[in-house]
């Protein structure tokens, strides 16, 4: 072990500097394990704008800044946390593909002060990338409340790069980064002062050799990375040798070296050996560098003594999220009433403003009340999600997987997973991205694959005009509770049978570190609401714009001018405003029988007709597929209503003349199981990309749903209902 | 030397065997638990399915079978 003792002189970098280069660009990769503050470093950087997009290819949020300073123009690059180079996780992945294979001019590694040793195992394998680099160490005001010091002095000359003590919330030496980024980026590359025991020097030394004989890895920098990487038993890296010519000598003398070293230290790998080094490495210069009193009795204990109690942990959790629930909907259904107002104010000055047309209909009738509709769910989403954000960086939702984790194995799902699945009941399309959460594809994609049948908000309406037609009113309240109910148990045995049947074995081993309590930073908060909120509104604007518009025209085209000429003759000759109103529903009616979509419903009746559904019916469901809600305003145009909501009376009494009870409890449980609407399914689409479960998704719900409905259907027919 | 899922909440001591295959090794070695770590048992729900322990610093919660892979040498506040 020599790192520590080995020469203080930094100089003499055999690569060129960049100091030349005529674009005064640099790039710069942010790189450290989860919980350490990155974020909150680059949030509190002064004069940085953050751009965020995705990490092409995937869906794992890319954040980036750009600062200008002294005629550079920085960007830094956040990547997603990662505990070490023998990723685990696919946002690791994420990290370690970027690291290995991006255009990059220096590393920074955030570090946390208060794990520092566990930090620096990862700081030794991001240095044996030979990298400029720079050491920054966060939370050093939390050491420091403890009476701690670290010396910075110490760690510089040890490591051999710079180091920059930092505390973001404190907004202390963030700063000072940038002047570091463009110094190291001047200034020559630091000679490496890491090095391993002796004896495995000797092997990366041969190893290096014959790497030489590639034109390849000339480099003797980069040699020397290949050859520890691959002592460190990387895959990716085995990947690349694997095509070169010098493969086949490479590969024996591996088997050798491997053998060899295990021999002689006595472990079963190589890799082991290697991170058995780097930890003494990292105890040795903690050690040196980091002054920590004993340990005291954190808030964080004291918390967890009550937040993780073996028998209140659960009751105090289950109050979290009977609070986030009342909250969202209390809070949220606010401004519902006003976005509505405001998108029927719009919808009316358009009618005011164009002269009648296809134009005027196509914005009035189809756009601007379905983009309406959608963003009514704005402040919804926006509340739940600052819950979930506020759950997720205070390190409660780590504590919720933990008391959760032995409820959720039974059913083939991971203690995370209950955090999208509670989403779920508010909407599933924030639920669906807060499924992010789960590390492990399979968890992640079963989760996502159930999390339908928590009936979300929008089907709410659905349920209270069908109840309020079919049910007693006295049980309404017990029949919806026993619908949400039987949604939520459908999900946990789908995903006991996806689990048992599509993704054999157990769930992906539960190891997770429990970060400390913190108090967020409402700067950090804010921005995530604002892009959130942005992304959201944009695909409301794009997507649901688009979708309406075919729906609009599926329900408006082919037009018949003749019937629409006799009504109205009709309905002025017409006496009374009653009278009136119900020729021009029925004739509503009529031109939706005619339509595209009419024609549509007339064309899949026989599909639903097992299930008692008439077309009608039947195109109201379709037409759910859009967004629930549609249900509800379909089924009201099609019974020739006109206007009417879920309270209409008329509706009501129409819905029981024209649907049998059983149809009815068919259609309940149609819409608790089918496809969620059109932005659900599309934000599916984007994080999913396997096209094999994007087919299943749009197959596998509605399928079930039919059959449920019809077991539902013949049961209660042979009840006698 | 005994397995975590054998030792009571408050428990310290120290590593002294991961069996535990890669890469959840891998994984718990840069959590911080490895051969030679300080540990202490912090917490493990009701039915002892999950378990929560610390080691310098770090709070690191798994699942019975990790823990149980985990072999530790007592040294306090066991019972």
């Amino acid at each position: 072990m020599r790192c520590g003792s080995c020469e203080t002189d930094g100089s003499g970098g055999r690569n060129g500097s960049g100091t030349d280069q005529k674009v005064k660009k640099i790039k710069v990769a942010l790189a450290g394990q989860p919980n350490v503050g990155k974020s909150s470093i680059i949030n509190s950087m002064t004069g940085a704008r953050l751009h965020v997009g995705n990490f092409s290819g995937v869906t794992v949020e890319k954040k980036e800044v750009f600062i200008e300073r002294d005629g550079y123009e920085i960007e830094i690059v956040d990547l997603p946390g990662i505990y070490s180079l023998n990723a685990y996780t696919p946002e690791e992945q994420v990290a370690k593909k970027f690291l290995y294979n991006e255009d990059y001019d220096l590393i920074i590694n955030v570090a946390d002060a208060n794990t520092l040793s566990r930090n620096l195992i990862f700081t030794f394998q991001l240095m044996d990338m030979q990298k400029k680099m720079i050491l920054v160490v966060n939370m050093i005001d939390e050491v420091e409340k403890q009476g701690g010091t670290v010396d910075r002095e110490k760690l510089e000359e040890l490591l051999g790069i710079p180091v920059v003590l930092t505390s973001a919330k404190e907004h202390r030496g963030v700063d000072e980064i940038v002047d570091h980024i463009i110094e190291v980026y001047k200034s020559r590359k630091p000679k490496n002062k890491l090095f391993y025991d002796e004896r495995i020097e000797e092997q990366i030394g041969k190893l290096v050799k014959v790497l030489h004989k590639s034109p390849h890895f000339k480099d003797p920098d980069e040699a020397r990375f290949i050859a520890i990487r691959l002592l460190d038993r990387d895959e990716e890296i085995y990947k690349i040798i694997h095509d070169l010519p010098i493969f086949i000598e490479l590969h024996e003398m591996l088997g050798q070296i491997y053998r060899e070293l295990e021999m002689e230290f006595d472990e079963e790998s190589t890799s082991d050996i290697l991170s058995d080094e780097r930890y003494a490495m990292a105890k040795a210069l903690v050690l040196k560098a980091l002054k920590k009193p004993p340990k005291k009795l954190t808030v964080t204990d004291r918390l967890d003594r009550l937040l993780i109690h073996p028998i209140l942990g659960l009751p105090i959790f289950l109050f979290f999220m009977w609070l986030l629930f009342q909250v969202t909907f209390e809070v949220g259904s606010i401004p519902m009433d006003w976005i509505d107002a405001a998108f029927t104010e719009i919808s009316n000055t358009v009618k005011a403003v164009l002269p009648d047309g296809p134009i005027q209909s196509v914005l009035a009738d189809g756009i601007i009340p379905a983009v309406g509709s959608v963003i009514m769910f704005l402040p919804n989403i926006l509340i739940l999600f600052l819950g979930i954000n506020l759950l997720e960086q205070t390190g409660y939702m780590a504590r919720a997987a933990f008391l959760l984790d032995g409820f959720m194995k039974k059913f083939g799902l991971q203690g995370k997973a209950f955090i999208p699945l509670v989403s779920g009941f508010g909407c599933t399309v924030p639920a669906y991205m807060a499924a992010r959460t789960l590390k492990n594809p399979k968890d992640r994609i079963i989760t996502m694959l159930v999390l339908g049948f928590m009936s979300c908000s929008a089907r709410l309406p659905v349920y209270v005009l069908l109840i309020g037609a079919f049910f007693p009113t006295s049980h309404a309240g017990n029949i919806l509770f026993i619908i949400y109910i039987s949604g939520a148990i459908l999900g946990l045995i789908v995903a006991k049978v996806l689990r048992t049947v599509l993704f054999k074995g157990e769930p992906e081993p539960f190891v997770m570190e429990m970060p400390p309590y913190r108090f967020p930073s409402m700067k950090a908060l804010s921005v995530e609401l604002w892009i959130k909120a942005k992304l959201f509104l944009k695909k409301a604007g794009t997507f649901i714009a688009g979708a309406s518009m075919i729906i609009w025209f599926l329900s408006s085209y082919p037009h018949d001018s003749r019937l629409a000429q006799s009504y109205e003759t009709r309905i002025e000759a017409a006496v009374d405003e009653a009278k009136k109103m119900e020729l021009q529903g029925e004739l509503a009616a009529k031109e939706l029988e005619n339509s595209y979509l009419g024609t549509i419903g007339k064309t899949i009746e026989p599909i639903f007709e097992p299930l008692g559904f008439d077309w009608r019916v039947s195109v109201a469901t379709i037409a759910g597929l859009a967004a629930k809600e549609v249900v509800v305003s379909t089924l009201a145009t099609l019974y020739a209503v006109g206007d009417a909501d879920e309270k209409s009376n008329t509706l009501i009494e129409r819905l029981r003349e024209n649907i049998s009870f059983k149809a009815a409890v068919a259609l309940i449980v149609i819409i608790m199981i089918y496809s969620p609407c059109i932005a659900a399914m599309s934000t599916f689409w984007a994080e999913v990309p396997q096209w094999a479960w994007r087919g299943f998704y749009l197959v596998y719900p509605n399928v079930l749903a039919w059959l449920a409905a019809f077991g539902v259907y013949t049961l209660l027919g042979a009840l006698g209902y | 030397m005994k397995p975590l899922t054998e030792c009571t909440i408050g428990c310290e001591g120290r590593i002294v065997k991961i069996k535990a295959k890669d890469p959840i090794k891998g994984r718990l070695f840069s959590l911080g638990l490895a051969k030679g770590s300080e540990i202490k048992i912090l917490d493990h729900t009701l039915a002892k399915q999950t378990w929560e322990v610390e080691s310098d610093g770090t709070k690191i919660a798994l699942r019975e079978e990790e823990a149980a892979s985990v072999f530790m040498e007592p040294v306090g506040g066991c019972e």
